[in-house]
This record gives structure tokens, C-alpha cells and sequence, in this order.
């Protein structure tokens, strides 16, 4: 009995110490596939955003932000894209576009029901990245 | 003036929402909504945020319209600002509150309105609260409401020393996204009599006093802030006991350019009348 209480103890930790309720919130990684998916669907019907992105290798570019967006969310990947100083420059976002993807991201988000606290959470974690995205 | 200025903001709105020109760059609600001084923030305090949803590059505004109906008073207020670069707000508004049947108590006759016009100006001098969130510090904003009285004679009667005043504020204000929380803190430097409609200073205290106000709100959607205020106010006047404000509010923004605000407000006494309380709503058209 006591072997299997340290056993469920164990796997407890270990299931702590890999996910947050954030990333939980999302649905995990087939979770934020969709809201990625659903993210760049926007981003490429909105003028303001799609000149940065219709002539860009999407699926890369997903890939990577679901990456991103798990590592954030403490979720057990590692982010292997490029820099966000790197990644971004050259391009001349402004300020407008840089809050023309948070709106993208929000509706996804919206969309996939996830709920509005685990979406702040992780908008909190992504605002500060504006002041290696915008005017770089 | 301030009508066709009103208009011409609320024909701009509309055709800027048609033609999709290069503004609106920020997102919803974070330009606040304008409170009844004209100034952005929530009903009855401003905010350290510019108004508008113009961003760093770009030039907002907005123009509102507030009606506030407590026990026996009404009191209407509309106006326009302007955001310049996210960095300058300049803003107008035009008060009148009608006394009802406390008019004829006071012997100014049923329904006397008195009338208060206010230029506001407001400059960020540091930090920014939507997007700075790995930061404590909140954005730090100084401004400027400048107020006319236009019924002179009748506050002086009341017992006010003056018509005219210029409340000065620090605001510091800041979205803590991960608990989804806007709070917001202004220090005003102020001797207006319910913000100016009864006068400034008067036959009890005529001096310049420091007072706080502050904003709770939560972000229940991002287009939906439930929240609370709670403003401090002088008491320079021998007639009247004036109390500090307290609200409770909900703003809600269904699109960029349109948000409703709804307010439970209570303003305790106002000259002659105790507890007054009442609905305050709000229609705000932006870009």
C-alpha cells in the first residue's frame, strides 16, 4: 500500500514538474496545434498582418510557435526556433502589427474555448517579447 | 462648439471603421473608456493610459457620451479626445447637471442646470502597462483638467470662492495579465466642488488638497472589464457635506469601436441631498 502511495507520489511529481494547468487549460499539444493553426488562419485574413506571413514557410512558422507557446506554458518542449531578435529583424513591425497577432492569437484562443485566465497567462508571458519583435 | 466637435468625432468614427485606415492599432478596452471629466480612464478616475486606440505610431481618438441619473439629481457629460503617438491625450467635455427639484429648494428655480466646461490635457511619462509584463512598474502618467463654471454667481451664492479651477494628477495605472487585473491609482491636486460644478475652494477650506482615487477592475473577457472605484473628494463648502464617490462598473466593448459602460454609482451627499446614487451609462464611439 505504502509503496503504492510513494508510486502515485512519484508519477505525480514527475507529472508536475513536465506540464502547468496552463498548458493543461490548452489541451496540450494537439491543443495548441489548433489554436497555432487557427492563429495563422487569422493572421493571413487580416491586411495588416498577412503581408508578413503569405510569402513566409507557414508550416515552419507554426511549428515553431507551438514550440514556443508550450515552453511558455511550461509544457515539456524546448523552443529550437531562432531568437525573437533574430527572427524578427529586418521585417519593420510596428506597434499596430505586434498587437494585429495578439488579436489573432485572442480569437483563436477564443475560438478553441480556452479559457480566459490560461489565455492571459500565456499573453503575459509573450507581451515583454515586443521589445525584440517591434521597430528591430 | 463642443456638439459639432462631438459629431465630427462620431462621423469620423464611423467612416474610419468604413474605409479601415491606419489606426486602431491597439487592442480592445486598452484604450479605456472616457470618464465623466473627459480624460480616459474608468468612470469617475482617470487612468495613466491614452485614450484612443492609436499606438506609438499612430494617432487615436474617441468621443462619449455619459448619463448618470441618481436619486434627485441628472448629470450628463459628453465630449472627445485625442491620442497622439500613445504618448499625449488632449481631451474636452461639457458637464451639466440638472438640480430637479432641488433647484427650487435652493430658490434657483426647477431644473437650474449648471453648466462646466473641462480641457484636460494628460502626457505618459514612463512605462507601459499593457505591455510591459515582466515589469512591476505600472505606466506613469501627469495631467491637467482645466474647468470653467459657467454659472459663477450661483456657486459663489452656494458659497464657493471661485469658477474656475485646475485639478492637476499623477496616475499610475497597469494590466497585470496573468491574473487578468487592471489597478490603477491617481493622487490629484484639487479644491473643485463636486468636480467643479458647484465651484472651487470655499467658505470652509479654500486651498489646493491632495486626494486618492483608484481602479480595480477584472478582465472577465477581452472585451469585458468588471470592476470598482473609489474616489476622495474635498469638502470646501459650508451648505454642503460632500462625500467621497464609489462605483461599480462593467465595460464591455463589443466592437473596436463602440464600448458601453454601466455603472452603480454612489455619491453620497451632493449640496443639500444625502445619499445619492444612481445608474451611470455610458456610450463611447472610438478609433
Amino acid at each position: 500500500m505504502k509503496v503504492l502511495i510513494l508510486l502515485s507520489l512519484m508519477s505525480f511529481s514527475v507529472f508536475a514538474e513536465q506540464t502547468s494547468a496552463e498548458y493543461v487549460a490548452f489541451g496540450e499539444k494537439a491543443g495548441l496545434v489548433k489554436v497555432v493553426d487557427d492563429t495563422m488562419i487569422n493572421l493571413l485574413a487580416d491586411p495588416h498582418t498577412k503581408p508578413f506571413f503569405e510569402k513566409a514557410d507557414q508550416a515552419h512558422i507554426k511549428e515553431k510557435l507551438v514550440e514556443q507557446f508550450c515552453a511558455e506554458l511550461e509544457g515539456p518542449c524546448t523552443y529550437t526556433g531562432q531568437n525573437m531578435k533574430r527572427a524578427h529583424k529586418g521585417h519593420e513591425i510596428n506597434q499596430a502589427h505586434f498587437f494585429g497577432l495578439v488579436e489573432a492569437l485572442q480569437k483563436a484562443m477564443t475560438k478553441n474555448q480556452i479559457p480566459e485566465r490560461a489565455q492571459n497567462k500565456l499573453l503575459a508571458k509573450l507581451a515583454p517579447m515586443h521589445k525584440d519583435i517591434i521597430n528591430k | 462648439m463642443l456638439r459639432n466637435l462631438f459629431i465630427t468625432f462620431l462621423v469620423f468614427s464611423f467612416t474610419q471603421s468604413a474605409f479601415a485606415l491606419e489606426t486602431s492599432g491597439k487592442l480592445l478596452l486598452t484604450g479605456g473608456v472616457s470618464s465623466i471629466e473627459g480624460a480616459t480612464g474608468g468612470g469617475i478616475t482617470p487612468w495613466a493610459f491614452i485614450g484612443g486606440y492609436g499606438t506609438r505610431d499612430q494617432v487615436g481618438g474617441s468621443s462619449y457620451y455619459t448619463n448618470t441619473n441618481i436619486s434627485d439629481y441628472k448629470l450628463e457629460s459628453y465630449g472627445a479626445s485625442v491620442g497622439i503617438f500613445d504618448r499625449v491625450e488632449l481631451s474636452a467635455a461639457r458637464q451639466t447637471l440638472d438640480t430637479q427639484r432641488v433647484g427650487a429648494t435652493l430658490g434657483l428655480g426647477r431644473d437650474f442646470k449648471i453648466r462646466q466646461d473641462i480641457l484636460g490635457v494628460k502626457i505618459k511619462l514612463i512605462g507601459d502597462g499593457v505591455l510591459e509584463q515582466a515589469s512591476w512598474l505600472p505606466q506613469i502618467s501627469f495631467g491637467a483638467l482645466m474647468k470653467q463654471n459657467k454659472e459663477g454667481s450661483v456657486v459663489r451664492s452656494l458659497g464657493a470662492a471661485e469658477e474656475r479651477g485646475v485639478d492637476y494628477y499623477l496616475a499610475a495605472s497597469k494590466i497585470i495579465l496573468s491574473q487578468s487585473l487592471l489597478v490603477s491609482a491617481t493622487l490629484r491636486r484639487t479644491k473643485a466642488n463636486q468636480m467643479g460644478l458647484l465651484g472651487f475652494g470655499g467658505d470652509s477650506h479654500n486651498r489646493q488638497q491632495y486626494f486618492f482615487e483608484g481602479s480595480l477592475a477584472y478582465l472577465l473577457r477581452r472585451n469585458i472589464a468588471l470592476g470598482m472605484e473609489y474616489r476622495m473628494k474635498p469638502n470646501n463648502l459650508k451648505v454642503a457635506k460632500e462625500e467621497n464617490w464609489s462605483d461599480l462598473f462593467l465595460a464591455w466593448a463589443p466592437t473596436k469601436n463602440i464600448s458601453l459602460t454601466f455603472a452603480y454609482t454612489m455619491l453620497g451627499n451632493i449640496a443639500i441631498k444625502d445619499h445619492q446614487s444612481g445608474v451611470y451609462s455610458s456610450l463611447q464611439l472610438g478609433f
